[in-house]
């Protein structure tokens, strides 16, 4: 395979240079970045942090992307000796993990890619390739892609290969094979009488299948075959009108008995719509999702951030504040939730008495999700072995998963001041989403926050944060009045720049509120950096909490440390 | 030894080439649901301005609300165009065209929930902001944004209508 991969990386590099040859001969372009990570531990036992045997962590990567005319080639090589903690302990060694060679005609309509890369169908429901770099998820397809546009309204893309599970001194795939198809059909393209029109109408088509050897498992003496095939598809559409936009999806994926779900074969479905547009100095947005049985992954038995097909995002909004992003960071049930998000925007006019001289900016958001309206088949039954339940609507069940209300302000009062002021109310089911040992249940927590910016001088701000997290106070079991989980907590943080080279920061969270008072710690972390164009460096110290990462359905615990942390980006 | 294939290539193909960046060619989506390729876009004989941004990123939040103080200025000065793509993915990505609306943004914004755009212009992080001149070669970029940094972007600016 590698041979094989070489060898038409070879030929698609001859092949282009030659066209090349013929035409006047474009001079070739590298470009590339680096990005290093290094973190030294120190033991601290009031934080709960630890010394790994290698004392340290270093993950680095660096793209390099080679592009002549039509041709690109490119490759990254990585390095985790010994990967940071909180990534995926089993990420080893130094190697090659993304290789790839490209051919794109533009006129065409010819797009042909072998090796690794990152693909989404629609909305990525049913198929989405993608890295989250910083949480140690990449699910890159090693295969073939291949992009046609046989007419300006339909654009074809098809993939086929395995899908980037772990690194060992190199890219490891994992055991399945995905086969895919998505049609992007725009019908403005399509009818000529159309081509200028306000409304724009796209629609898409998509198929995706995996295959993976079967076996069985026995349930109740009963000998259950696993299928090796499993296929889903999806069909969505997009209306544009303006600054307005509505869409809706549906994916369905048939029997897929997995880890995930319990090795269950109900079929999985999903129904996804929004709409947004303003009125006015009003902007909204309203959207609507459930999604039922669908995870989805190359390898059945895998969990957590293995090989997952696609992604099913979350319904809250990425928070951006510390305590708010970080304290009870949401992700989306993966077995199956019904949820909703509204948005709302408004802008006061600049020079109005409420608005002031620069204008003021309100945003409200409110986002729910809820378990599914769903009922199981009688204990006996052949369908409660197979299928275990019937869902009965698309719509809300009875239990809460979360519920996020968010409301902020930002004003601009002079040249050299503005401010921003954000109050969030919190109700968190972490028997849903288990981002706590120490709290089962609902936590209902409130967060207020007000961030500062002030410019000092010529280039030179200072900015800062004020952060409170309190949860609600309950009667425990020997009737004694505490905080729910870890409690209260605050947070600072000072930010200095001199534009356009230096920074120093310092951020101090502190849980003063924890029920347990030997827990009332402060988490001090400072850090400075220097900026030059494309190239970042920066050096921290201090203490960091554990924390949870979540994304596309799943979290992963990171935890606490204690020491140096140093971080080199640059691109060229 | 695979490793060392890919260098020969890479090497090989390198000897004759240049380090240098242009504006990849990545076909995006804009908010009114056209496909716009930001290479096209560019080289249209006066500067652009890349803004990789996302709607959960406060810097670049403040660096394109600060842009918008000065924007009719350096249009009239340098007919520059800013072009703001969002690598807000499909869990926010619904959120762009509200928030940009909301917030008054002149600029064309683009949406890259794949990070396409992003990865072929070798973004890591954002914000990170490029210019490109009126030939569309890659002049000058910035990773990261703090307040005054759009006084050496205007500096770097008047250098290209000199």
């Amino acid at each position: 395979m590698r041979k094989l991969f070489l060898f038409l990386c070879l030929g698609l590099s001859a092949f282009a240079s030659s066209i090349a040859q013929n035409e006047e001969r474009e001079p070739g372009v590298v470009t590339g970045n680096v990005s290093i990570l290094w973190q030294s531990y120190q033991e601290d036992s009031l934080i709960g942090a630890v010394v790994p045997p290698s004392k340290t962590g270093f993950n680095a990567y660096s793209n390099l992307i080679y592009t002549q005319g039509n041709f690109s080639a490119g490759l990254r090589y990585e390095s985790f000796l010994n990967s940071v903690l909180g990534f995926p302990g089993r990420f080893s060694g130094t190697g090659v993990g993304y290789r790839f060679a490209r051919y794109e005609d533009r006129e065409k309509g010819v797009d042909v890619t072998i090796g690794n890369f990152y693909e989404q169908f629609g909305n990525g429901m049913l198929f989405r390739s993608y890295e989250a770099r910083d949480l140690g998820l990449d699910n890159a397809m090693d295969g073939i892609r291949l992009i046609l546009t046989p007419i300006d309204a339909l654009r074809l893309k098809v993939v086929y290969g395995k899908q980037r599970l772990d690194f060992e001194d190199g890219l490891v795939n994992g055991d399945g094979i995905i086969r895919g198809i998505n049609g992007e059909l725009s019908y403005n393209e399509l009818v000529s009488k159309f081509n200028d029109s306000k409304l724009r109408v796209n629609s898409d088509f998509s198929f995706v299948s995996r295959f993976q050897e079967g076996g069985y498992i026995i349930r109740d003496d009963r000998i259950l075959e696993l299928p090796e095939n499993v296929a889903g598809w999806e069909v969505g559409t997009t209306l544009q009108y303006g600054t307005w936009s509505a869409g809706a999806s549906y994916t369905h994926k048939i029997n897929d008995p997995s880890a995930d779900n319990g090795y269950i074969f109900k079929d999985g479905e999903a129904l996804s719509y929004f709409l947004s547009g303003n009125v006015k100095r009003f902007s909204f947005l309203l959207h609507r999702s459930t999604s039922d049985n669908m995870s989805f992954r190359s390898d059945r038995d895998l969990l957590l951030f293995d090989v997952p097909i696609n992604n099913i995002p979350a319904i809250t909004k990425p928070h951006t504040y510390n305590l708010a992003a970080t304290l009870y960071p949401y992700a989306t049930v993966i077995n199956g939730e019904s949820s909703f998000r509204g948005e709302l925007y408004y802008s006061l006019p600049r020079g109005s008495k409420l608005g002031g001289k620069y204008g003021t900016k309100l945003s409200l958001v409110f986002a729910t999700a809820y378990s599914l309206d769903t009922t199981h088949y009688d204990a006996q039954s052949t369908e409660r072995i197979v299928d275990l339940y019937y869902r009965n609507s698309w719509g809300f069940g009875e239990t809460l998963n979360v519920q996020d209300i968010s409301f902020e302000i930002d004003r601009k009062f002079t040249k050299n001041f503005k401010a921003k002021a954000m109050y969030m109310n919190l109700r968190f089911n972490t028997l849903a989403v288990p981002v706590t040992t120490d709290y089962k249940g609902i936590v209902d927590a409130n967060i207020a926050v007000i961030e500062t910016q002030i410019k000092t001088k010529k280039r030179q701000s200072l900015r800062t944060e004020f952060q409170i997290l309190t949860t609600k106070t309950e009667v425990n079991d020997e009737g004694v009045e505490v905080k729910q989980d870890k409690g209260d907590w605050a947070t600072v943080v000072a930010e200095y720049t001199w534009s356009p080279h230096w920074f120093v920061g310092l951020i101090d969270q502190y849980n003063f509120g924890n029920p347990d008072e030997s827990k009332r710690i402060h988490y001090l972390y400072g850090s400075a950096g220097y900026i030059n164009g494309p190239h970042r460096l920066s050096i921290g110290y201090g203490k960091r909490r554990e924390g949870i990462f979540c994304v596309g359905g799943v979290c992963r615990a990171v935890p606490a440390s204690n020491g140096f942390e140093v971080t080199f980006t640059s691109s060229f | 030894m695979k490793h060392l294939y890919f260098a020969l290539i890479l090497l090989v193909g390198m000897s004759t080439s240049v380090i240098a960046q242009n504006v990849a060619s990545v076909n995006l989506k804009n908010l009114e649901g056209m496909t716009v390729n930001p290479s096209d876009l560019v080289g249209k004989g006066h500067p652009t301005v890349i803004c990789f941004w996302a709607t959960w990123c406060s810097p670049c939040k403040r660096e394109l609300n600060n842009y918008m103080d000065y924007y009719v200025d350096w249009q009239d000065e340098t007919g520059v165009e800013i072009i703001a793509v969002s690598i807000d993915d499909s869990r926010s990505m619904s959120r762009v065209a509200p928030f940009v609306t909301s917030s008054g943004w002149e600029y064309e914004v683009l949406l890259d929930p794949g990070r396409d755009f992003a990865r072929a212009m070798q973004v890591i992080n954002v914000p990170h902001t490029f210019l490109v001149d009126g030939e569309g070669k890659v002049v000058w970029t910035h990773n990261n944004y703090s307040e005054g940094d759009e006084e050496e972007l205007y500096e770097e600016l008047l250098k290209l209508v000199e």
